[in-house]
């Protein structure tokens, strides 16, 4: 077995080296998290490179496109990919989300229509979730979907925020609210929507970065065809957290291979400024390996781990961890660079990305708080926030 | 690596559980603490019947052959259960230390006792106490024909009074980093039993002056990097036994938390409180893949370099955990939580003194530093 997962890593690294050290040379190492805003074109068409070569949803069964890779094999390939500098990958959302999410929700026809784009790296997709009412409290969504008797098609008004990546994306997947007057998690839709069509505005969010990774998106009449429904109308949520479950696969490995990256670079700048002379700093810096080394052990229990369908302490508590970690290296990396690191030579370097968009990862996917309640409610079974909204089943 | 808690795991671990929690109570801690930190009869049930002490030693020395992996399950639970006998100092720390630095003489000779739990034994590391990086430190070794001569003192040596072995580790000359272990006969040692907050897990200083020891007391052939190997494996296990005291501190807060009532409504429905133990929560989980990270990686057979790094990381993490945990277990029992009588406090010192065992996280991350820095010269 670990035979044919070697033979995997040298077939990657054979058709990944030359092609990074080539023509798509200025891709390497750049559009990980924190640089999702570099080179978007550029990215697309190394999608579809990836895609001529096969490697693209390594992880999907092969009758959808995908290679049907073992558990064992994906965390090669991702680990692999990162390791050598593979770009950030444009089709993330679709690849690792809502792919997944047609393959076991989706009609045949959905599948038909949307799979084949997102394998070959032609269709775009972004997460229309957020909204400004309806943030941790995601439940509160109030983008309406009406259905006009006549055609079948749901008419959709309403606002998303913090859409990433909108402004790049063809398609967005879009919660809202189907039956008039409901409220929390009853009453959900979940609508594929074309982004290139009337009654659709995206408007970019500037980021304390300064770049714009995030978007508004306003929705004023614009169309999901009948047959763009996943699952029924009134199950949208059960879709939308089904989505988010496929959140922690084994691209967490490819993701800690780019830590590992950033990792490097902050040892080598401290290493030449200077910065690793202090001891607090030689401290910080050797937690910060322990503390990934850490993270890596906690992927591979979580892989380990029974098959059970449910949410283990190692699994609950991961998002946290990683944030956290991410976000202390970050603030590390701005305390090497010292008063440096409040220069800009043109673009932010690599360490000033960190830092910055380090701040984001203990707020999307679920922020720190809301973290901290789900571990203390799910797994320590502590009384649950009150909710006075919600049904007393909730 | 091996991460999976596949059955025969999951037996090792639900056994050791069902025993300790029985023979391991609060009264029976606290009656062992008034008997000198053993529960004589919780120990001799452990090294005979229930063979503890020869899980992690290989079969042709007359253990199961089972890893490290295993040796931390059981450590876990002895963490959980304060337990109080020389389990450590016996199984996971004279054992390894042997089984890596021991000449093949010293291995047939020791090995098999120590499998069998007919021998308790410890290890005399330097007069710093149990500092992986001072090995030696304090004790000297000179020759008199091919009799050796030991004089100079260690401290902090764990479960040492009663000992049937003890370990020392000796420096040939005070700047040369030459070290070299002994076994040194129960009777030739002048140990003084040290007062500790901790009262389960008593420490003794020792004290030589000119001992003579015949050459077939040398149990090392000069080999510095398996004593390093013998000495990360021990903090691996000990490691294990902070993850456990952490472990319990946060379920037996949980428990308060549920009952204890203010304000109308249980003190754990306070998110204040909700996140104090959630963080706590993710600290053990932490402390858990860095100890099963480590003790999977050992028995995978890893360099010496990566051996240190896992053990870094296992010791530097569940230190954090356990302290973490203790110290909010304290802090969320309110006033009882302070007294004497709760058993918050005895998790809160065993955690303390261990993590000042095998290496401080300071200590550890240094080392790390030098490593990381020169590696990317
Ligand atoms: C970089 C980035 C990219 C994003 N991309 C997307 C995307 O592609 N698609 C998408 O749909 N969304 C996206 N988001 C949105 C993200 O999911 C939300 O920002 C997040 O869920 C928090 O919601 P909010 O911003 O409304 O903050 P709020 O919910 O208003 O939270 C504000 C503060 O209050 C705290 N808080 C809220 N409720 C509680 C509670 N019950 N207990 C304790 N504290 C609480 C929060 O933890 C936080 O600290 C993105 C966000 C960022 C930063």
């Amino acid at each position: 077995m670990s035979e044919q997962i070697e033979s995997l890593r040298r077939e990657l690294a054979d058709w990944l080296t030359p092609r990074l050290a080539g023509q798509f040379g200025q891709l390497r190492h750049r559009g990980g998290p924190g640089d999702e805003d570099a080179l978007g074109a550029e990215r697309k068409e190394w999608e579809q490179e990836l895609a001529r070569g096969g490697w693209s949803c390594v992880g999907w069964p092969t009758e959808h496109g995908g290679r049907g890779l073992t558990i064992a094999e994906q965390v090669a390939f991702h680990e692999e990919y990162a390791r050598l500098g593979g770009p950030g990958r444009m089709g993330h959302i679709g690849e690792g989300l809502i792919g997944p999410t047609l393959i076991a929700f989706g009609t045949p026809e959905q599948q038909q229509r949307f799979l084949p784009g997102i394998v070959a790296g032609t269709e775009f997709w972004c997460q229309g979730y957020s909204e400004p009412n309806a943030g941790s409290d995601l439940a509160n969504v109030q983008t309406r979907a009406v259905q006009d008797p006549a055609t079948g098609h749901w008419r959709v008004h309403g606002q998303k925020v913090w859409t990433s990546l909108a402004h790049e994306s063809d398609w967005i997947f879009v919660l809202a609210r189907c039956e008039p007057g409901s409220q929390g998690h009853k009453g959900l839709i979940f609508l594929l929507m074309k982004l290139d069509q009337p009654g659709v505005e995206i408007r970019p969010i500037r980021q304390l970065t300064g770049t714009s990774e995030f978007n508004e998106v306003f929705f004023d009449g614009a169309i999901a065809e009948a047959g763009h429904v996943v699952g029924a109308p009134g199950d949208g949520w059960k879709i939308a957290m089904a989505l988010l479950g496929f959140e922690r696969g084994v691209s967490t490995l490819g993701q800690q291979m780019h830590f590992a990256h950033e990792l490097e670079l902050l040892v080598d700048t401290a290493r030449q400024n200077g910065a690793a002379k202090i001891p607090a700093i030689r401290a910080r810096l050797a937690e910060a390996a322990l503390g990934l080394k850490v993270l890596r052990a906690n992927a591979l229990r979580m892989m380990a781990g029974a098959d059970d369908g449910q949410l283990h302490r190692e699994a609950l508590s991961y998002k946290y961890a990683w944030s956290n970690w991410h976000r202390e290296l970050g603030q590390l990396a701005a305390d090497v660079l010292g008063p440096d690191g409040d220069v800009i030579d043109g673009e932010l370097n690599r360490l000033q990305q960190v830092y910055l968009f380090s701040r984001s990862d203990t707020i999307y996917a679920g922020t720190n708080e809301i973290q901290l309640n789900l571990i203390a409610e799910r797994a320590l079974g502590l009384p649950r926030e009150p909710r006075p909204n919600a049904n007393p089943k909730g | 690596m091996n991460l999976e808690l596949n059955q025969d795991r999951q037996m090792i671990r639900g056994a050791a559980e069902d025993f300790l929690s029985a023979y391991s109570d609060s009264a029976k801690v606290r009656a062992a603490h008034a008997a000198g930190g053993i529960d004589a009869e919780a120990w001799r049930r452990i090294a005979g019947e229930l063979g503890w002490c020869g899980i992690a030693i290989a079969e042709e020395h007359g253990g199961l052959g089972l890893g490290l992996f295993e040796l931390a399950l059981l450590q876990e639970q002895a963490g959980r259960f304060l337990l109080a006998a020389p389990l450590f100092a016996t199984a996971c720390l004279a054992a390894p230390l042997l089984a890596e630095a021991g000449t093949d003489a010293a291995r047939q000779h020791w090995l098999p006792a120590l499998a069998a739990g007919e021998l308790t034994a410890t290890v005399a590391l330097s007069a710093r106490g149990l500092d992986p990086f001072a090995v030696g430190d304090g004790m000297y070794a000179g020759r008199d024909g091919d009799d050796y001569l030991l004089t100079g003192r260690c401290r902090h040596v764990p479960h040492a009074l009663g000992a049937d072995l003890v370990i020392v580790a000796a420096r040939f000359s005070a700047n040369v980093e030459s070290t070299a272990l002994f076994a040194l006969p129960a009777d030739a040692a002048t140990l003084t039993p040290l007062a500790t907050l901790d009262q389960g897990r008593p420490v003794a200083e020792l004290r030589l002056n000119g001992v003579r020891l015949p050459a077939e007391a040398r149990l090392d052939d000069g080999d510095a990097a398996a004593i390093v190997r013998g000495l990360s494996r021990a903090a691996i296990a000990l490691a294990a036994e902070q993850l456990g005291l952490a472990l319990q501190c946060l379920d037996l807060t949980v428990a308060y938390v549920l009952e204890r009532q203010q304000f109308g409504r249980p003190i754990g429905s306070f998110q204040a409180v909700k996140h104090r133990l959630a963080e706590t929560m993710v600290k053990v989980e932490a402390a858990r893949s860095a100890v099963y990270g480590a003790a999977a990686e050992a028995d995978a057979g890893i360099s010496d370099d990566e051996l240190l790094l896992a053990a870094a990381s296992a010791k530097t993490v569940a230190d954090a955990a356990a302290r973490f945990a203790a110290q909010e277990a304290i802090q969320l029992h309110g006033g009882v939580g302070f007294t004497w009588e709760y058993d918050p406090h005895l998790y809160f010192k065993r955690a303390q003194a261990f993590s000042h065992w095998l290496g401080s996280a300071d200590a550890w991350r240094e080392r790390v530093a030098a490593k990381l820095l020169e590696d990317a010269a």
